[in-house]
């Protein structure tokens, strides 16, 4: 795959794995409400990654579209953050993954409306509405765990702390972003990360939360070195076209 | 074809299409939500409502049945994504639908509004607008769940889009 490619099939396994991680809440989650709005954002995000596997395969050019490359890749041919492919953990866990990613991909989208790619311009201008949502969903239960009781206020704490470590990678930049910039095509992700800080900051200020401690990013997931969750992942959300390969119905 | 016979088949093509009902909501047509962007000669155009929407492939193969049965058998499907489609491309026609069936319509230009400030559902069961938003995310992806604090029914908002 060439950079475009490649630059679109990142776009997409984020959504992809992050579609799939929100799923496994359906039917167990706290509560009806949770449960529906889990499920629509775990939609919306197979939706998005439909669209971008779809087009990655249409520039690889090799006869694999959206379904092959989300069903007959092993796990190292993923190249997604490590952050969506984080267990869901506990609810506040889940939503500490959600705030960090949801409000990165709205202002991701949001520049990726102007990209040179209409296809890549077409999706982001979409999905960047459904986004909105998931950021305000997200932002409203931390402030509801954050500035809750003491037991959710601890949890929120907790899965802030474990999630933080991953966020560094949703900015970095590599030879993929660069190609995509120079064509037109891609964002300088860079420069998102102070206005993400800045709606951090006051979600955590409304949730009376404190930004957790620094420490050493870690990262990977770009070019296939990842956690061994998402391989237990895959196992799950790729077990018929391995047990079946090529099944159709 | 001639020019004449092309704008009646375009006609008739709408008029065909106004009866096919959206699956999840099917009290309101696919045009009269905005669904159907474009019919041209030899091709509908038509867009998704929401990314993630399941009923996106049951729409596409319930217009390409409707146009089948009706002797349009040669017009193609073509689906865009741009421009993403827009609460406010709902009909007049698809407003009153939605409200007759229970499910409170977006207002109008609401695209723009901002989330966090949305204006109050009407209840469509009284006419109220003593009412509170329970769920942001409802039953389908493009329906909120709301409560009517005047007459105590729980009712669907289309969100705004
Ligand atoms: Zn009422």
């Amino acid at each position: 795959m060439d950079a475009i490619a490649t630059y679109a099939l990142r776009l997409g396994d984020d959504s992809l794995i992050l579609g799939q991680r929100l799923s496994e809440w359906c039917g167990h989650a706290p509560a009806l409400e949770v449960d529906l709005s889990l499920a629509n954002v775990a939609l919306d995000q197979v939706g998005q990654a439909t669209h971008f596997l779809n087009l990655a395969g249409e520039l690889e050019g090799k006869g694999r579209d959206g379904d092959a490359l989300a069903f007959r890749r092993d796990v190292m041919d993923f190249t997604n953050c490590l952050l969506v492919e984080q267990p869901n953990g506990d609810f506040a866990q889940t939503i500490a993954r959600q705030l960090l990613f949801s409000h990165y991909q709205e202002l991701l989208f949001t520049a990726l409306m102007g990209s040179k790619n209409a296809t890549i311009a077409a999706i982001a201008a979409k999905a960047v509405k459904e986004t909105s949502y998931h950021a305000t969903l997200a932002s409203d239960w931390v402030v509801r765990l954050g500035d809750g009781t003491d037991e959710s206020k601890a949890r929120m704490v907790a899965g802030l702390d474990w999630m933080w470590r991953f966020a560094d990678e949703l900015f970095v930049m590599d030879e993929v972003d660069a190609a995509a910039i120079k064509a037109g095509v891609g964002v300088d992700k860079a420069s998102l990360r102070a206005a993400w800080e800045t709606r951090i900051d006051a979600v955590l200020a409304d949730a009376t939360l404190a930004r957790p401690a620094p420490r050493r990013a870690t990262t990977g997931g770009r070019i296939g070195r990842h956690s061994e969750h998402l391989g237990h992942l895959l196992s799950d959300m790729q077990f018929l076209q391995r047990a079946y390969p090529g099944a159709t119905w | 074809m001639s020019a004449v016979s092309a704008i009646s088949d375009t006609d008739r093509i709408r008029a065909i299409l106004a009866r096919v009902p959206d699956p999840e909501i099917p009290a309101v047509s696919v045009v009269d939500l905005g669904i159907v962007r474009e019919i041209a000669a030899g091709t509908v155009t038509i867009t998704p409502t929401y990314t993630g929407c399941p009923a996106t492939i049951a729409i596409e193969q319930s217009i390409r049945e409707a146009l089948d049965a009706n002797g349009f058998a040669n017009v193609a499907i073509e689906t865009t994504l741009s421009p993403p489609w827009s609460t406010d491309w709902i009909s007049d026609k698809g407003r009153e639908d939605l409200r007759a069936y229970g499910i409170a319509p977006p207002p109008k230009g609401a695209a723009t509004a901002s989330l966090k400030n949305q204006t109050a559902a009407e209840c469509p069961q009284c006419g109220s607008s003593n009412t509170e938003e329970l769920s942001r995310f409802g039953s389908t992806p493009c329906k909120a769940l709301w409560r009517c604090k005047a007459c105590a029914e729980p009712f669907d908002r289309f969100k705004c889009h």
